[in-house]
């Protein structure tokens, strides 16, 4: 029988116990104890192999097991950081943060097990829905301003992914197959596919997924939100929302690469995922919010992604481990850059300094994460950023290569820029006033992402390493 | 195809020129719903398609886009009293000429696309693509939330528009989910509108650029 209603129903039932607790004090509670049991879920789902049904709506292939682990990880460290998050901020209404946390963990979680490009669209949309109120958590003209980029272009992206969805299956139909978009039909018709559908149906679903991974120039409203949302959503936002996003591209490069049009598809994702990295390059330097940096630091990350992409079967590796390195390590920075802002009571390096002083724990981890992020050995993104890099030399596309070294050293130096500010110095007296200090519920999710980050980097647990190789194979058709 | 198909199309069509040239906001409203209420009953006219679950689909369809939308966006418009958009980025005249070369682009770019037979003659990808085209103009050239509301409900008609060369494909859960978004999403930017309302007193977006470089 299969888990997957399992995965859909348990946050779901949470977020209706957390409708229903009257409690603003004990309601933040649900959150972790949600996380265990969709964590522990999502262990026995990925140690059980059931054989693929190709008829089956919810089934876990290799490719979602790689984003599911992602989200199911990073939900568990941020619930147990969200508790002590809502608890120091208990005068505020919490209510429909956490059922939209909740509902969180429920569509992403469908996102991963879909098997229909339809439901998928409904997942993601879902994801998009469920998000918006969680940016607006703050209620500032500020945060409503970002909630409404995120929806009016997060809305428009979607909207041509569907018709991207359209078109595909219409490919289908064309083929005299009947239009489906089960994808396991679309993988197995798809040398016979008509090629102009899937073209343009490549390119609305790259432009309409794209918008939400923030994929420039479609990044607008990425600052706006993560800026203003609480950090916690932002990690969620950065490792999550982005990961199942990059997940349904996935699905349509798959089938694009079986129909045999891999030269048209990777040159467009190549093409955009250099012009991420050099637009995110190009406004990370001098940032002085160092949540819109963030920010573009994971416009840059999803440039690279989609340029392992672009990369094809020589980078395929690199770039699902990189999945996985950017969700942890984006969720390290986002929620010390949380505790930060708390101390501060601001997110600009005007007023943030010495942070490894005022607030020694959040500001070492900071400084970590944007080592690790950056690519500085011996962190898990070194590893993938390195493999991508490799993949792209041996792969014979030496100019990709050498602006992607580029384009990183010129984050890694505008992105170092920005963190020593904040590192380094002495604190204000303001800042010394304020009542934020570390504590367990704060500081110890943090360090659990760290480690698990620095584990991929040093070792590589050999199931992960599996799990990946198993994505690998899936991708280039050898299940 | 039915007779009745291409002769609604063609209306939908004219309907996007309507509300690209009007100023009055309610009349925007107005335009979109019967758009709306229109090609929810394209499923029905489809050969073999009257099943109960069609009609369920295409009465929902109706009842949403042409009658609880409509009322949920004239309800917004009395709470923030503003009657008409003033000083869209393009002129109306400029934004019909601009909707007229669109449909004429969707037109040309159609016929590069191959149709299965059956559908040879109908003029679903077109007006597909031009009231999707339509909806892109609508939300760029204009600055009250609103219109911009409208704007993405036009492109998402587009979207249903080409659903119907794929009623086999989609099946009922994925229609009632994808329908069951656009509600959310429009329900949850009605409340967004609101509070830039309060928050702003305005329903300009131009307002709404304190979050820059």
């Amino acid at each position: 029988m299969s888990m997957a209603p399992l995965f859909l129903i348990v946050p779901a039932v949470a977020a209706v116990l957390a409708a229903l607790i009257p409690s603003n004090r004990w309601r933040p509670w649900l959150l972790p104890v949600t996380g265990t049991l969709h964590a522990a879920l999502t262990g026995v789902a990925l140690v059980r192999s059931e054989p693929l049904s190709p008829t089956a709506w919810l089934a876990l292939d290799p490719l979602g097991k790689v984003i599911l682990l992602v989200v199911s990880l990073l939900f568990l460290c941020c619930s147990y950081y969200a508790a002590g998050y809502l608890r120091s901020r208990s005068e505020q209404p919490n209510r429909v943060f956490c059922i939209c946390l909740l509902f969180f963990l429920s569509t992403a979680s469908l996102v991963a097990w879909s098997r229909h490009l339809g439901l998928m669209w409904v997942a993601v949309e879902g994801l998009t829905l469920v998000t918006a109120p969680l940016i607006f958590f703050n209620h500032t003209q500020q945060s409503i301003e970002a909630t409404w980029k995120y929806m009016v272009v997060g809305s428009v992206g979607i909207a041509l992914a569907l018709l991207g969805t359209f078109f595909l299956a219409y490919s289908a139909q064309h083929a005299g197959h009947g239009a489906s978009l089960m994808v396991s039909d679309l993988l197995q018709y798809a040398p016979a596919l008509s090629k102009p559908w899937l073209h343009a149906a490549f390119v609305l679903l790259l432009v309409g997924y794209g918008t939400k991974m923030g994929l420039a120039p479609m990044h607008t409203w990425k600052p706006d939100a993560y800026g203003e949302a609480p950090c916690v959503v932002g990690a969620l936002l950065s490792g999550g929302v982005t990961s199942c996003a990059f997940l349904a591209l996935l699905r349509a490069y798959h089938i694009s690469v079986a129909a045999g049009e891999a030269a048209y598809v990777c040159r467009l994702l190549l093409f955009m995922g250099l012009l991420s990295m050099a637009t995110a390059s190009l406004f990370m330097v001098g940032q002085r919010d160092m949540k819109r940096m963030l920010a573009y630091s994971s416009v840059e990350h999803m440039g690279i992604l989609v340029l392992g992409l672009g990369l094809g079967s020589s980078a395929l590796f690199g770039t699902l481990l990189h999945v996985v390195n950017n969700g942890l390590t984006k969720g390290v920075l986002f929620l010390s850059a949380g505790n930060i802002h708390r101390a501060y009571h601001s997110k600009s390096t005007e007023q943030v300094s010495g942070a490894m002083q005022r607030v020694p724990l959040s500001g070492t981890l900071f400084f970590l994460g944007f080592l690790a992020i950056t690519g500085s050995p011996p962190f898990g993104p070194f590893i993938s950023e390195f493999l991508i890099l490799n993949g792209a030399f041996r792969s014979g596309r030496t100019v990709v290569g050498a602006l992607f070294l580029v384009l990183l050293l010129i984050v890694f130096i505008g992105m170092g820029a920005t963190v020593l500010k904040i590192v380094q110095g002495r604190p204000s007296i303001a800042a010394r006033k304020t009542s934020y200090r570390d504590t367990v519920l704060s500081g110890a999710p943090i360090l659990a992402l760290l480690v698990l980050v620095l584990l991929i980097g040093v070792i590589l647990p050999a199931p992960l390493a599996t799990l990946i190789n198993d994505a690998v194979r899936y991708l280039e058709g050898q299940p | 195809m039915s007779n009745f198909f291409n002769p609604i199309l063609v209306v939908v069509l004219l309907l996007n020129l309507f509300v690209l040239g009007t100023s009055r906001i309610t009349s925007v409203i107005r335009g979109v719903a019967i758009q709306g209420a229109l090609i929810g009953m394209l499923p029905l006219l489809l050969p073999g398609h009257v099943s109960r679950g069609a009609f369920l689909m295409a009465v929902l369809t109706i009842v949403l886009k042409g009658v609880v939308i409509p009322v949920m966006m004239n309800r917004a418009l009395r709470d923030v009293e503003i009657k008409r958009e003033v000083e869209p980025l393009i002129g109306f005249q400029a934004s019909v000429i601009l909707g007229a070369l669109g449909a004429v682009w969707a037109l040309l770019f159609a016929g590069r696309l191959p149709l299965t037979e059956a559908h040879a003659d109908s003029l679903v990808v077109p007006a597909s693509l031009a009231t999707v085209l339509t909806g892109f103009i609508l939300l760029i050239t204009r600055f009250k939330a609103l219109t911009q509301v409208m704007g993405y409900l036009v492109l998402e008609n587009g979207v249903f528009i080409f659903g119907m060369l794929l009623v086999q494909a989609m099946p009922l859960v994925v229609e009632m989910g994808a329908l069951l978004d656009l509600f959310v999403a429009v329900f949850v930017i009605c409340i967004i509108v609101n509070h830039i309302n309060r928050a702003f007193s305005t329903l300009d977006t131009r307002q709404l650029a304190s979050l820059k470089e």
